[in-house]
């Protein structure tokens, strides 16, 4: 089972404790943005097969969403982090280039 | 080809059965091929078919990164049905399903097809008006499908528990003409007609980057060189994201991890496949004996084919509530696979933003059912380089226009 442990409250939660929120760091675009930046935000996918970002929401814990990075392809999480950030944490980063060397690094 | 037959047996079984060829030739690829199809799975393969036998192409390689099938084609329930309440899913998938009729026969291959009869249960006020508005609808659009009560239910099906603990069982829309058939066959077939017109399947051959030329395709890397080709197919299902990163555009699409599972062999028991959506369960009874359940996808993008265990603890929970029967049943094996899911749960075929390249993806937790029409529609698209009447709805640019094909909010559930 996936655990992850949810930056805001602490806890290592189970799987069934969460929601998955999908893509992280998406570029929300509005009312006035061109159609294709419109559908992008809404539809378009990286979809990684590897290192993904993600938000999730501890909803059966303290409630509260934050961020995570996890391979898509072994499920192994490499470090959450609190939502409040456009982009991930550089030591974050750093860690996944280290366990992942062909990892580029995080990009929209 | 040697036909398969009555005869062919007869004639075998006098001789040690020592005279059957191999169903598919394994070639090494040539340099260059009239299309590449990437993916081996049903919709791969019955796309060439029709390519072949529709519109006489037959200058064809299909490469596959693992083996024949091997994907989300051997690893579904292998329900089919066509009781969709869009217009445009109704026809594509109502073609796959009048298709999978004659397959056997049109192919020289059984692929056991049985049209038992599905029934989907309404155990909701609220299911029960949407399954008579989808069977008003199916109606209009030609398929044939009817709202019954449930003492028909049981009749049809008598081991179910019309007044289970949470939903009672209200009603069911009732395909008679749905059903199942052998999963794993319906590649086989295929690939075996494919082989005989002279197509290349190329299988444990993986493609790792896409070439072009000012914005047309010319050839594909793969493990085992660079094949060129003059069109491209890429009918990947749940790794569709990631060839078409190769090919330089994204998808609105996500891949997550859908699983199922089947017991024991018992007796025959049900003789027509029912789903049941509110609680969350599928069940068939396989012609081994085994029941065939299916369950739901996780909620997070996944490429393991493998589920998490608490869907399967969901799905059994509501199977028992459905099927008491089931309680004391072993489960023998339980896998996964990865589906490419949109955000209107309905398919996407048509051109790309890359020159005479074309996708065909996005059939997410529904894919068996609709290979035959799938392929009909593709190969078109492919041949004539625009779609055809089947495949215009499913285009890409209806997420630019909002014009879904709204099959999420018509099922409630994955479908």
């Amino acid at each position: 089972m996936l655990i992850l442990t949810c930056p805001n409250c602490g806890i290592a939660a189970d799987e069934t404790e969460l929601s998955a929120g999908g893509e992280a760091h998406l570029t929300r675009f509005g009312a006035g943005s061109s159609d294709a930046d419109f559908e992008g935000y809404l539809f378009m996918r990286k979809n990684t097969r590897g290192v993904h970002f993600e938000r999730w929401r501890h909803s059966y814990g303290c409630g509260k969403w934050f961020h995570a990075a996890r391979c898509t392809t072994t499920l192994e999480v490499f470090g959450t982090y609190p939502a409040q950030t456009t982009e991930p944490p550089a030591e974050l980063i750093e860690k996944i280039k280290q366990k992942r060397p062909e990892f580029e690094g995080f990009s929209k | 080809m040697r036909r398969y037959s009555a005869f062919a047996i007869a004639r075998e079984a006098a001789r040690y059965h020592s005279g059957w060829e191999r169903a598919w030739a394994s070639p090494e690829p040539k340099s260059e091929y009239d299309v590449i199809i990437v993916g081996a799975g049903g919709h791969g393969l019955a796309t060439a078919y029709y390519l072949g036998k529709n519109f006489g192409i037959t200058n064809v390689a299909i490469i596959e990164k693992g083996w024949l099938g091997g994907g989300n084609t051997g690893r579904n329930t292998t329900i089919i049905r066509s009781n969709y309440l869009q217009d445009p899913s109704a026809a594509i998938y109502e073609k796959a399903r009048s298709l999978y009729e004659t397959m056997s026969q049109d192919l020289n291959y059984n692929v056991m097809f049985s049209p038992r009869g599905v029934m989907m249960l309404a155990q909701t006020e609220h299911e029960i008006r949407g399954y008579q508005r989808t069977a008003h609808a199916n109606a209009l659009q030609g398929v044939a499908t009817e709202f019954i009560g449930p003492e028909k239910v049981k009749e049809l099906c008598p081991i179910i528990e019309l007044k289970g603990p949470r939903y009672p069982v209200l009603g069911a829309l009732w395909q008679p003409r749905g059903g199942t058939a052998r999963h794993d066959a319906v590649a086989w077939g295929y690939a075996r007609a494919c082989s005989d017109m002279g197509m290349h399947i190329i299988q444990k051959c993986e493609v790792t980057g896409v070439h072009q030329d000012n914005g047309t395709v010319t050839g594909v890397e793969t493990t085992k060189g660079r094949i060129g080709c003059k069109k491209l197919g890429m009918v990947v299902a749940g790794n569709a994201s990631a060839l078409a990163g190769m090919a330089g555009f994204r998808l609105p699409l996500e891949s997550v991890a859908l699983q199922a599972l089947v017991s024991e062999p018992i007796k025959p028991c049900m003789d027509v496949v029912v789903m049941a959506n509110t609680v969350h369960g599928y069940l068939s009874q396989s012609d081994k004996g085994e029941m065939v359940i299916g369950g739901g996808t996780d909620g997070f993008n996944n490429y393991t084919q493998r589920g998490s265990f608490h869907h399967i603890e969901e799905t059994v929970r509501a199977l028992v509530e459905t099927f008491p029967m089931i309680s004391r049943l072993k489960m023998l094996r339980q896998w996964g696979g990865i589906v490419d899911v949109t955000g209107d749960r309905s398919p996407i075929i048509g051109t790309t933003p890359l020159g005479n390249t074309f996708i065909n993806c996005g059939w997410g937790t529904g894919g068996f059912k609709a290979i035959p029409g799938s392929g009909w529609a593709f190969a078109e698209t492919i041949a004539k380089g625009t779609p055809g009447e089947l495949a215009a709805p499913f285009g890409m640019d209806r997420f630019i226009e909002g014009r879904f094909i709204d099959e999420s909010v018509a099922a409630g559930v994955a479908h």
